[in-house]
């Protein structure tokens, strides 16, 4: 048997746990004497929340600094060992295909710039919520999300040595069109109040959707050889557990703290559901497509993470409080069987214009995606064999023109309709003389609640037409993007694939044998 | 079809590794109800509606002084509420 510890002594001198948060965390705060609370804390009731009693506010981590900054450097002593094994092994050799790298192309340009935004917001939260409890779990949570930024940025650095379409990621996440999809989601939450932004961010996406959008690409990580990868996605995870407590205390907290809070929650709920869910179809794709070895499908995860955890788990312990399941959710469990292969033949058709290849999928791909979606597979199965004859006779299919954008979500119209799943939706609202589009039902709804906000919205596609994109044609609007010959269009053929055939030819040394 | 709090599941995802075996193994012996599953590069435990991770059982099986705060350093995600999380021992529950 494994050896029993004498029951440690020295604890005895040692405050607990509470009393170390109590002490540390809690005491050091102050009630305001030069100037009125409201002065000091002038953010935090525009927005209409009712807040009684900031003490209120529950931490169960009960984190103070030294805790907090003691287990943080550990994480990045374990991350950094990984990484330097990894860039003196040439590990990008093991990778299962340089194809697998486009998933974290779109990851570093859509994501990471994300938490570095996180980190922003976090740090004005850290100062402007009025109680000492949600100022500390927000202080810690601005320095992980650095922390993240950072990370993902070292990590992926070493692919930059070897692979096309990881430069100049920050430069083309304020541009580029598919990139306005995760950079509009985030501005939306940061030009918010404090209060949605924490149902925003620290609710909606770090507790209700982050295993969609976080696991998929580390699972994805871990199967197709990207240690790095993997590593620096369970290090952030790590940290993500305490950014999901931070949002489920924080919505448990508004809703008991006044009954009138509830109605504004729930609208808040139903927004950014839906835009957190729109921006999921990136992963979804990445998940049933991108990855040349495939983890779990879209539809798979979908089931777990968010019908069996949230709808199954958290919603039924939120109706105590009086809320519903998000307003939408009936259309993102329809749309489970359609997400991903309607998102992957939008990129497919533009990723000539993007920063990232691709492809038509492997045959093995088309057989693992009938038998994962049997119900509506052939259908797009179809559309990838009339490609393939395209491809056969030289003609890859790119479109030579530019979509239209839904005006919140920004994804180009190629959703269908709940009761008729392969009619594109559309739908349009006139306000003050002018139309706007939306790809959804959800998307009008968040329109309709401010106009005054979305009509606002940097529509890449209107932006090129207006000529604020480099010019008029492909090559200039191309060259504002930052972006390189050899970044996006087809995978075959292209310099990342020319060269991973390349460095495994020379690895092999087959044609030694043969003299 | 709702399902009350005591009997929903909830459940931890762990990153996978030699340090973490000890974690995983104090959680099974004691959550009598736990299932195991194993995914690339990490476990997920889940039990009807409570999980209990013990320091006592950790030390016992790690051979060493163990606190509850490490846990930050094995968890990747969870689903259910943090109950409680104190020198002895990490509660998740759902609350209603
Ligand atoms: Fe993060
Ligand atoms: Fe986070
Ligand atoms: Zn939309």
């Amino acid at each position: 048997m494994t050896l029993t510890p004498d029951k440690p002594k020295a604890k005895a001198r040692k405050l607990s746990m509470k009393e170390r948060y109590s002490a540390l965390t809690r005491d050091l705060d102050w009630d305001p004497s030069y100037v009125p609370a409201d002065e000091m804390f002038p953010y935090t009731t525009f927005e209409g929340i009712k807040i009684h009693d900031w003490s209120k506010w529950e931490d169960p981590f009960r984190l103070t600094v030294d805790a907090y900054t003691k287990y943080q450097a550990e994480k990045d002593r374990r991350l950094y060992a990984v990484l330097d094994g990894f860039a003196q092994s040439q590990g990008h050799l093991s990778l299962t295909d340089a194809s697998y790298l486009n998933a974290m192309k779109l990851f570093l340009q859509g994501v990471s710039p994300l938490e570095y935004q996180a980190h922003r917001n976090f740090a004005y939260l850290s100062r402007h919520l009025n109680g000492p409890g949600p100022r500390f779990a927000s202080l810690c949570q601005s320095l992980d999300e650095i922390r993240h930024a950072q990370t993902e940025i070292h990590t992926l650095s070493n692919y930059n040595k070897y692979y096309s379409g990881f430069h100049s990621y920050l430069h083309m996440h304020d541009r580029v069109w598919y990139l306005s999809v995760p950079k509009s989601f985030f501005d939306d939450a940061l030009s918010a109040g404090p209060f949605e932004f924490l149902i925003a961010i620290g609710f909606s996406f770090e507790y209700l959707l982050t295993n969609l959008l976080f696991v998929p690409f580390m699972s994805g990580a871990s199967f197709n050889g990207d240690l790095p990868t993997m590593t620096f996605g369970f290090s952030a995870q790590s940290d993500e557990s305490r950014h999901m407590t931070l949002g489920l205390e924080a919505i448990k907290f508004l809703l008991e703290q006044d009954p009138d809070n509830v109605p504004i929650v729930q609208h808040w709920i139903d927004k950014w559901f839906w835009r957190g869910y729109r921006v999921t179809a990136l992963v979804a794709q990445m998940l049933d497509y991108m990855l040349p070895r495939k983890v779990m499908s879209w539809k798979e995860a979908f089931e777990l993470y968010f019908e069996q955890q949230m709808l199954g788990g958290l919603f039924q312990d939120l109706a105590y409080y009086g809320i519903k399941p998000p307003r939408d959710v009936g259309k993102a469990i329809q749309e489970k069987e359609h997400l991903s292969h309607q998102a992957y033949w939008i990129l497919y058709q533009f990723s000539h214009a993007a920063a990232f290849t691709t492809s038509v999928p492997s045959d093995e791909t088309l057989d693992w995606l009938e038998e994962q979606y049997p119900d509506t597979f052939p259908t797009y199965r179809a559309l990838w064999d009339k490609e393939k004859k395209n491809v056969a006779n030289g003609g890859r299919h790119f479109v030579r023109g530019l979509p239209q954008l839904c005006q919140v979500c920004q994804i180009p119209m190629g959703f269908t309709e709940a009761d008729s799943p392969f009619t594109i939706c559309q739908r349009s609202v006139v306000f003050e003389g002018e139309r706007y589009n939306f790809c959804s039902d959800g998307c009008q709804n968040i329109f309709e609640h401010e106009p005054v906000k979305f009509r606002q919205a940097w529509l890449p596609v209107h932006q090129i037409y207006q000529g604020n994109c480099g010019g008029a044609d492909l090559g200039d609007v191309m060259q504002w993007y930052g972006m390189q010959p050899g970044d996006g269009g087809e995978y075959l053929g292209s310099p990342d694939h020319q060269n991973w055939l390349r460095w495994h030819a020379q690895a092999d040394h087959s044609e030694l044998g043969e003299d | 079809m709702s399902v009350d709090a005591a009997s929903r599941p909830v459940g931890v995802d762990i990153q996978e590794s030699e340090q973490n075996r000890a974690v995983i193994e104090a959680i099974e012996a004691t959550n009598a109800d736990a299932t195991v599953n194993h995914m690339p590069g990490m476990v997920r435990v889940t039990a009807p509606g409570r999980l209990v991770v013990s320091r006592e059982a950790v030390e016992e099986r790690l051979g060493r002084e163990w606190e509850t705060h490490e846990f930050q350093l094995a968890i990747i995600s969870y689903f259910g509420h943090i109950k409680e999380w104190d020198d002895d021992e990490i509660v998740i529950a759902w609350d209603h």
